[in-house]
């Protein structure tokens, strides 16, 4: 089996397992999902980094790949910081429902 | 064991621990671990990647800190009630990613395939990746126009439009097919200037797929962004060929898919319905406009009708997060509390700008997790309600769609409100909501109108209950 089938392989397997995660997700609990799935789509950044850090293969690249690094990093930082912000909001009673 | 299966095994773990952060964000007693979870298997890919081939590192290290510093600040700084336009934006950062990875990829081996083979999987995942990355960028710029409103969020409708999209379409793919065929092709331009017009007509396409959608159909238009984003990470994973880039993109696409399908089943409309018709830009004559007389009613009068309820079910929309009325709103919720009431928020799929995004504001102002409710569970027990306080919401609580088959929105699930024993609607007039259409409930025999902004409403509520106190 080649590797680019291997891949493919992975890819539906995951695409699978991603509708069995999800789906039992509460409503109240949509907005910070969708927030932190948001930062994990930040994992392009390994690509990213790749690209930034080989030098020796043209100037341009390494532009385009520390392009990319920026805006992969604005989500993944981002993203985990405001999800943890927003469920931290999220309190059962007993912690203190009240100011 | 040599360095590229220790490399591959970081990155085995750090899919694991993104399935146990995504699996764990699906309860309120372990989102908040399940978040960091999912941070911790990006810190070890991360890692893994820099310290898993010769690298140099002044270029990452400059972008990781600007990308960080822009990110924290934006992140630490945004207000609960800009969260929507706040996902937005950084879906359209996710997408962009992945298309200058794979732009990047296709410049660093552009040299190589000119002089011998291209290996056609990678460059069919550079050109995916541009197509979905780019259009996922300017589609999400756009939807956060709409939602911030420094741009018109009303839909934007011309004639033949589908036909100039699906035309759109067309030539990129024959960009894409183009492009495939001469990327070893050894003069550049051949290859390149097919992928720079794919790039061109991604950007767009994604501008103009999105401003035929309307504010209130954002809910659907942000989901369906986020799986793009993580689609476009996919596509990136296939043309560098890295697992976790595949396995983490695969499931944000599909747990963008479930949100998408979830936000159109809350509204009783196809995917293609809410992406194409423009729905609420044409005046749909729909339904038969029942007239009656809408019952105004004082905040003293609504006191004494609260004083004496036993159980009461708030019910928000978008307007109570456009009047920043969370806070009083939990206020006079605890205020009843005190009084003996039982207190409910009960929150449509669709409430809002973002799916969930009316749990967040009132999570925001300390309301219990555990007052919090379902369309679906709130339902059951409406007829035990005593007073339903409808604040900022219109459609979602309209019984023509239950009752009314020439109605447009009917079919859709609603909250339904008119089954309490009496319906307080706050709002400022009688206006129609998001779809256009005539809302029955004002005119219903337990309806009563509070007419004014939401948050003023409320306080003079519950000046009226301190007073008495």
């Amino acid at each position: 089996m080649s590797s680019e089938i291997l891949l493919l392989f992975t890819f539906v397997l995951a695409i699978f397992l991603g509708f069995e995660l999800i789906s039992k997700v509460p409503s109240q609990l949509h907005t910070p999902l969708m927030s932190g799935a948001n930062a994990i789509s930040g994992v392009t950044i390994v690509g990213a980094l790749v690209a930034a850090g080989s030098l020796a293969e043209g100037a341009f690249s390494v532009v385009l790949g520390t392009l990319a690094v920026v805006f992969a990093t604005i989500n993944v930082i981002g993203g985990y910081l405001v999800t943890d912000r927003m469920l931290a909001m999220f309190k059962t009673k007993q912690h203190g429902g009240d100011k | 064991m040599n360095q590229d299966t220790l490399v591959q095994l970081a990155y085995i773990a750090a899919s694991v621990l993104f399935i146990f952060g995504l699996k764990m964000l699906s309860s309120q007693r372990t989102a908040k671990r399940g978040n960091v979870v999912s941070a911790a298997g990006m810190l070890i890919a991360v890692i893994a990647t820099l310290i898993g081939q010769d690298m140099q590192y002044q270029w990452i290290i400059l972008g990781i800190l600007i990308g960080g510093a822009v990110g924290a600040t934006a992140a630490l700084r945004v207000p609960m009630t800009s969260m929507p336009e706040f996902v937005a934006l950084f879906n359209g950062f996710g997408g962009m990613a992945s298309l200058l990875v794979g732009w990047a990829e296709y410049q660093r081996n552009l040299p190589v395939w000119a002089e011998g083979e291209a290996p056609y999987v990678t460059v069919i995942a550079i050109a995916i990746a541009a197509l979905i990355g780019g259009l996922t960028f300017t589609g999400s710029l756009i939807a956060y126009g709409k939602l911030s409103e420094t741009i018109n969020s009303k839909a934007v409708l011309y004639r033949g439009q589908q036909i100039v999209n699906a035309a759109i379409v067309a030539v990129a793919l024959i960009c894409i097919v183009v492009f495939v065929i001469n990327a070893d092709n050894p003069a550049i331009a051949a290859s390149y200037a097919p992928f720079l017009i794919l790039v061109a007509l991604a950007l767009v396409l994604g501008v103009l797929a999105t401003i035929p959608i309307g504010g209130a159909d954002m809910p659907v238009v942000i989901s369906l962004l986020n799986s793009y984003s993580g689609l476009a990470a996919c596509a990136a994973g296939f043309v560098i060929m890295n697992t976790v880039l595949i396995v983490a993109g695969s499931l944000v696409g599909a747990s963008g898919m479930i949100l998408t399908a979830i936000m159109c089943k809350a509204m009783n409309r196809s995917l293609g319905n809410v992406l194409f018709s423009g729905f609420g830009a044409v005046v749909t004559a729909g339904g038969t406009a029942k007239q009656g007389e809408a019952k105004p009613i004082t905040p003293e009068d609504a006191y004494y009708i609260l004083e004496n309820a036993r159980s009461v079910v708030f019910v928000p929309g978008y307007g109570m997060a456009a009047a920043q009325a969370q806070h009083v709103v939990r206020e006079l919720g605890e205020i009843l509390e005190e009084n003996g009431t039982e207190v409910k928020y009960a929150v449509h799929p669709v409430a809002g700008r973002m799916p969930g995004h009316m749990n967040v504001l009132l999570a925001e102002a300390n309301v219990p997790y555990e007052q919090l409710v379902e369309m679906d569970e709130i339902n059951p027990a409406m007829e035990s309600v005593d007073v339903a306080i409808v604040i900022g919401a219109n459609d979602v609580v309209n019984p023509a769609a239950r009752e009314d088959p020439a109605s447009s929105i009917y079919g859709m699930p609603i909250i339904n409100v008119d089954y309490a024993r009496t319906v307080f609607v706050l709002k400022r007039s009688l206006a129609s909501g998001f779809a256009g259409i005539e809302n029955d409930l004002f005119f219903k025999e337990n309806t009563r109108m509070l007419f004014g902004d939401a948050k003023s409403s409320v306080q003079a509520v519950i000046n009226e209950m301190k007073e008495d106190a």
